[in-house]
């Protein structure tokens, strides 16, 4: 079990010790189980007729049919589910059903395995599990029994269901016969049972983790599945799914891949099949290259110059599908070694584990024409298609891949190309070469780029005005943005904006917010850049002069009646939201201006006619919109006292149009509504105990919203806004927010990133409310103890699980931090003493652990402080024993980053006052 | 099994505005529960008399005042059940006077807190034993109120301690009958004396001179007050808080007269020493010149006496920044409520005021300046 499932059963065990209020999480797999024996299905149905036609009436193209079949499939499983489960693998097994019947029944079967949501997967497992054995035995029977059918439909979708019941029975030690029974079936001489064979084996290993496998039947498996790639296999079904199944297999390979001999052979049976006559085995092979190039990029650099060739042909040659996965390689590659080499520029011990070949940099000169080529093979009208993908696409991505990797030696590369075609009067060069200078603009050095962006930058802004090409001046527009993006800002030192040419760039800008709306949205793009460059320019922005201008142009693409195309809309705001973030004081009464005319078109999306959903979907996207332009605009006028106070007025205003914005059903639209009254919150400070009678319905709805877990972590930290604007006064909404809060942590539906929040939110909480946190501590008290227990060590995790565990401390060690300031100066502090030793420990521990990252560290010291200063002579013997208060102290004390100093100090006084006494 | 999607992100950023809208309100949040967290830390150094939290008080016996505390804390100790004449002249004492600001200190923005000076009557404000008394700052009584400072009301509040007992610098500000805090000496009997500004401070944000300065505020403005944050709370004048003002942020910026006029000369108070050397307040105190024994006896002046003097034509002189010569005219004996002779910065700023005022842009200038020069180790240890 990971240590993140051992938390959030813990949790879930803890569930039922505790109670204040509300009912807690119920399980509702266990009231399936008891049902499903009260009611025998069979008594009410003729199972072998009525199955398939069943089956086949879900499929109806009668609505009432479909709906009528769908209610008795529901009403068969929740009844019985052992003879459900039973007559549809039965159905599946036989051949003499209709394929369309037997392919329904697979995928229910299969949909009663797995689902994606935790809780739900979680919930038929255990169903699964807990099936008679006899009942499981036939059903296994009757899927490997399928594997052998004439009809293909129904051997894959066996294959499916067969991996489904692997994924939980492997790991479980359970069903060990599977792997010797399908390896057994590769050498059979049918091929439609190979061929089912090779996929079963592929999906087992997309559903099962390596580990439960032993190496002996990984090499079994490995060695059937590359056997079937070989040429020398016939029959090209088989060669397929042998190809596809190695990309899955590819996981289990780590062992044979260091094995030169046999790392040779694989990779020799991969690269002849990106030869195969057959188009589907070559893509294949080709996703095969593209997955061993992330898996095993340290065993490549004996196969790289064929690997090129091999590319290169199909990149040029092939059809596109294959020509995608070809460019895809090197794209990966350049992922791989952009990675290396960012670790390497943090020390120079060089620390990654696994060394830069430097791959792309040898195959520079071959790599660089290659790639440009493609960016000649344009679609007509890709850049107004939301889902298109093409080699032109794919080349330019893979160059701006390249430029990163390599830095400036791209440039003397790609120039010549640029020159040659950007004045081309054929629309494709001009757009090539423009493509191609703005996927270089990330990577090589500003000294390298500034003297060509300053000639270019002319050229540009002509283009986007005069060209007669959308698509040259959709490209011209996005490498203006790029411009903007790498080349402008306060860290660039030769600045490319000047007050000679920036009266022009906005000129031109504002221009193009007029075109299509592909080109529009660019443009707006090209602007956020713009104003995000100066935002760290001091007192006065050289955008304040056009402000005005700018917002009423950003204001007047909002309306455009074509504004919903290219999400022209979402940018021309999103470009209002960095336009108004990166402001000055200058234009602050400008920003309050703001306030009303978004307030009304706020207002004017509530206004209720009846709407289609299309419509209703659209006003969603727009209230979202609207909701975090305000959002951003109070942050700013939030952030300075004087704006602060003549914002205020608003107040009241906002306020009511939120609570009717809740009052509408969408999730986005409560996230922005949401994170917008955290600003107001803390803009308005203890005023805002007047919104709270009638806002908090809707604080408890956020922290319900489990399924769209993104609003319940906006929810918790509002919460903490708003016990640091009410502080005591929040006291009367404390229960129903901490029950709240303890259920989401004993919830194992709750997605984990929003625990640690919680965590700290205890803190906010016992800060704002004081000693009246006494009737929680019961329960807060022992959830912080197991978390943190589990949280203390991380040995043998990834770095996602290590960030987790850091991030888990830090909230367990906010809340303790806060829990001590408030019972401070109370006599109730003793309440505390219980609790000291589990802390220090907990501190020691993380401490040994050697893990933590700067914001824990501080956190930590401080709690050390808090609870030397809240329990002060009474923890005095336990602080001097504990490492913490030596070691850890020092080390903090002596640390470079002023946070965590700044808070070692504060511990180092604490405990002197608490030792001294 | 389909062959797998490999669409990159085309034309577009990498992060998307909602997501930036997300981690921008994580990061406010986590830098105000910070703030937070500090404030309470360093409240709760005040709250906490000395880190002994309340023992059972029919169990164990009080505390007994422990031997590291410093004189001064004794005093303050003492001093908040002195009363009468005692009290009086305790307090007459105590009040942290500050310079006028005559020339810009270096690090004015990094190491000075600044607000804005509500107009009204200097005083402390005092509550202990369910009582509250205000003391102006020649120690004589101006208010006894009930307030909710701790123990400053009688009421079964079971939270604070009937012993407990705080001393706050205050302003009175006529207009609304509020006192204004402006600094605190002592906060439930925990001693501020030996803390340093920037931590007496802590639930001022450090504002940029400029705010202060043209900001709102709720009450009448009478100059601006800087202090040093390094600085502890010293009794008498200290040039580590500074007053300033303009006319602009105070309607008193040149000194009237008893009768509320500005005079045509500017005024001065010195104190007469026995060698006959007349001399401001400081210490030590700087010499504005000397009355001969005939004048002396003629004005049947003593040593010790507060004379006031009519600055004249001849004005103040200067050589390398040190007052040379100072055109001096007898007026009279002052009043006899005063118990201070003039400050040296208290003349100059009035003197300066009269001809070359030091203006809000000189502060500013120094601000930027400054600014400039941010990342420069410039700390300068602070010896209160």
């Amino acid at each position: 079990m990971s240590q993140i499932e051992e938390i959030s059963n813990l949790f879930s065990l803890k569930s039922n010790a505790m109670n204040i209020g509300a009912p807690l999480s119920s399980s509702r797999s266990v009231t399936v189980l008891l049902l499903s024996h009260s009611i025998p299905w069979t008594t009410r149905y003729n199972m072998a007729m009525e199955v398939t036609q069943i089956l086949l009436n879900a499929q109806s193209i009668d609505g009432n049919v479909r709906k009528h079949a769908e209610d008795s499939i529901k009403q068969f499983q929740e009844q019985n589910l052992p003879s459900f489960l039973l007559s549809l693998s039965g159905e599946l097994a036989n051949d003499d059903k209709p394929v369309e019947s037997r392919k329904l029944a697979g995928l229910i079967l299969k949909n009663a395995l797995d689902a994606k949501e935790q809780h739900r997967k979680f919930e038929l497992v255990q169903s699964w599990v807990t099936l008679d054995s006899a009942v499981k035995a036939q059903i296994k029977t009757c899927l490997l029994q399928t594997l052998s059918s004439a009809v293909s439909d129904a051997r894959s979708t066996a294959s499916q269901v067969i991996a489904k019941i692997a994924g939980i029975e492997l790991p479980q030690k359970q069903w060990p016969e599977l792997i010797v029974s399908l390896l057994s079936n590769i050498h059979q001489q049918a091929p439609n049972v190979r061929q089912a064979t090779l996929e079963t084996l592929g999906y087992l290993c997309e559903e099962v983790s390596p580990n439960v496998v032993d190496q002996d039947q990984v090499n079994k498996i490995l060695t059937a599945v590359v056997q079937g790639m070989n040429a020398s296999e016939g029959n090209n079904d088989v060669r397929l799914a042998a190809t596809r199944a190695l990309y899955n297999a590819l996981g289990f390979a780590h062992a044979n891949f260091s094995n030169d001999m046999e790392r040779d052979y694989i990779m020799r049976v991969v690269c002849e099949a990106t030869l195969s006559p057959e188009v589907k085995i070559r893509q294949a092979a080709f996703e095969c290259l593209v997955s061993i190039s992330s898996t095993y990029y340290e065993k490549l650099a004996h196969y790289i110059q064929d690997i090129f060739n091999i590319t290169a042909k199909a990149v040029r040659e092939d059809e596109e599908p294959v020509a995608l996965q070809a460019i895809e390689f090197w794209s990966s590659i350049c992922d791989e070694e952009i990675d290396i080499l960012e670790d390497y520029g943090g020390d120079f011990t060089g620390d990654s584990a696994i060394p830069c070949f430097y791959f792309i940099k040898q195959a520079l000169p071959a790599l660089v024409p290659m790639l440009l080529e493609t960016l000649l093979k344009q679609e007509e009208d890709q850049d107004q298609d939301e889902g298109a993908w093409n080699i032109a696409m794919a080349g330019g991505t893979c160059l701006g891949l390249v430029a990163r990797t390599v830095g400036d030696d791209i440039v003397p590369l790609v120039m010549p190309f640029i020159e040659e075609n950007i004045t081309k009067p054929e629309w494709r060069q001009r757009e090539a070469a423009t493509y191609a200078f703005g996927s270089i603009l990330e990577g090589p050095s500003p000294d390298k780029l500034t003297p060509i962006v300053n000639v270019a930058l002319t050229f540009m802004l002509t283009a986007l005005t005069k060209d007669p090409n959308n698509h040259v001046k959709d490209t011209t527009a996005w490498t203006l943005g790029r411009i903007f993006e790498f080349l402008h800002g306060s860290t660039i030192d030769s600045p490319i904006i000047t007050q000679a040419n920036c009266q022009q760039i906005i000129t031109v800008l504002l221009q193009s917010m007029k075109d299509v709306p592909n080109v529009a949205e660019k443009a707006c793009g090209a602007l956020y850049f713009l104003a995000q460059g100066f935002e760290e320019g001091g007192p006065s922005s050289p955008l304040t002069p056009f402000f005005q201008e700018i917002v009423q142009a950003l204001l007047t693409v909002t309306h455009r009646e074509d504004a919903s195309e290219s999400r022209l809309r979402t940018a021309a705001y999103e470009t209002l939201n960095e336009v108004v973030r990166c402001s000055t004081d200058e234009t602050a009464t400008m920003v309050l201006h703001l306030v009303p005319i978004i307030m009304t078109e706020l207002h004017k999306t509530l206004e209720g006619q009846k709407l289609s959903s299309d419509e209703r979907e659209r006003q969603s996207e727009l209230q979202g919109l609207l909701c975090g332009c305000l959002q951003v605009i109070i942050q700013k006028l939030g952030s300075s006292e004087p704006t602060k106070y003549l914002f205020m007025q608003y107040a009241d205003q906002i306020m009511e149009l939120y609570l009717r914005v809740f009052a509408c059903r969408s999730a986005t639209v409560h996230e922005e509504a949401m994170l917008a009254i955290g600003a107001l919150a803390y803009a308005t400070g203890p005023d805002f105990a007047k919104y709270m009678p009638e806002f908090y319905k809707y604080l408890e709805m956020g922290l319900q919203n489990f399924e769209e877990y993104q609003v319940c972590a906006v929810t918790v930290g509002v919460v903490g806004d708003i016990c640091r604007a009410l502080e005591d006064q929040i006291l009367p909404y404390c229960d129903g927010i901490m029950t709240q809060l303890l259920k989401n942590l004993s919830s194992n539906q709750l997605h984990r990133s929003v625990k640690p929040p919680i965590f700290s939110c205890f803190g906010d909480i016992a800060l704002a409310i004081g000693e009246n946190f006494e009737k929680y501590l019961m329960y807060a008290m022992p959830m912080l103890q197991s978390a943190a227990e589990l949280s203390a060590h991380t040995s043998g995790a990834d770095d996602d699980l290590v960030d987790y565990t850091n991030s888990l401390r830090n909230g367990i060690l906010e809340a303790y931090s806060g829990i001590f300031q408030g019972f401070k100066n109370s006599p109730k502090t003793q309440l505390l003493i219980p609790f000291a030793l589990h802390i220090l420990q907990f501190l020691d521990s993380i401490y040994m652990e050697k893990d933590m990252d700067d914001v824990v560290m501080k956190t930590a010291v401080g709690v050390l402080g808090d609870l030397a200063d809240t329990l002060g002579s009474n923890a005095g013997t336990l602080i001097q024993q504990s490492l913490s208060s030596k070691d850890f102290l020092d080390e903090c004390l002596s640390s470079d980053d002023h946070l965590i100093k700044e808070s070692a100090e504060w511990a180092k006084l604490a405990i002197s006052r608490a030792i001294s006494v | 099994m389909a062959p797998h999607d490999l669409r990159r992100p085309f034309k577009r950023a990498a992060i998307s505005d909602q997501q930036r809208r997300r981690e921008l309100s994580l990061q406010r949040q986590a830098q105000h529960r910070r703030d937070a967290q500090h404030q309470a830390r360093c409240l709760a150094s005040f709250l906490n008399p000395h880190s002994d939290p309340e023992p059972e008080p029919e169990t164990t016996p009080e505390p007994e005042p422990e031997p590291t505390d410093s004189p001064k804390e004794l005093d303050v100790r003492h001093a908040s059940k002195l009363k009468g004449a005692e009290a009086r002249k305790w307090f007459a004492r105590q009040l942290m006077l500050p310079e006028w600001m005559i020339d810009v200190p270096d690090q004015l923005p990094q190491d000075w807190y600044v607000f804005a000076r509500p107009a009204g009557k200097r005083c402390f404000v005092v509550s202990s034993n369910g009582t509250t008394v205000s003391r102006l700052r020649n120690g004589s009584m101006l208010h006894h109120f009930p307030s909710a400072l701790p123990s400053g009301a009688r009421t079964k509040d079971s939270s604070g301690s009937a012993q407990s007992y705080s001393i706050l610098d205050c302003i009175f500000h006529e207009l609304d009958q509020t006192y204004y805090v402006i600094d605190m000496v002592c906060w439930r009997e925990y001693s501020l004396y030996d803390c340093t500004a920037e931590f007496r401070f802590f639930w001022l944000s450090s504002k940029l001179a400029e705010t202060a300065y043209t900001g709102a505020v709720p009450y009448v403005k009478d100059g601006l007050l800087f202090y040093n944050k390094h600085a502890h709370y010293q009794t008498g004048n200290t040039p580590l808080a500074l007053v300033w003002k303009d006319e602009n942020c105070s309607q008193y910026v040149i000194d009237t007269d008893s009768k509320g006029q500005v005079p045509s000369q500017q005024q001065v108070v010195l104190e007469l020493q026995d060698n006959g050397n007349l001399s401001t307040s400081d210490d030590p105190p700087v010499v504005f010149g000397c009355l001969d024994q005939a004048f002396i006896e003629q004005t049947e002046s003593r040593s010790g006496n507060l004379l006031r003097f009519a600055i004249g034509d001849g004005g103040l002189n200067f050589v390398d920044g040190k007052l040379e010569k100072a055109d001096l005219h007898y007026l009279g004996k002052s009043n006899r409520a005063r118990a201070f002779a003039d400050s040296y910065s208290k003349v100059m700023f009035q003197y300066m005021a009269r001809h070359s005022p030091l203006r809000i842009d000189d502060l500013l200038a120094s601000i930027n300046s400054s600014n400039d020069q941010e990342n420069k180790p410039s700390d300068v240890e602070m010896v209160g």
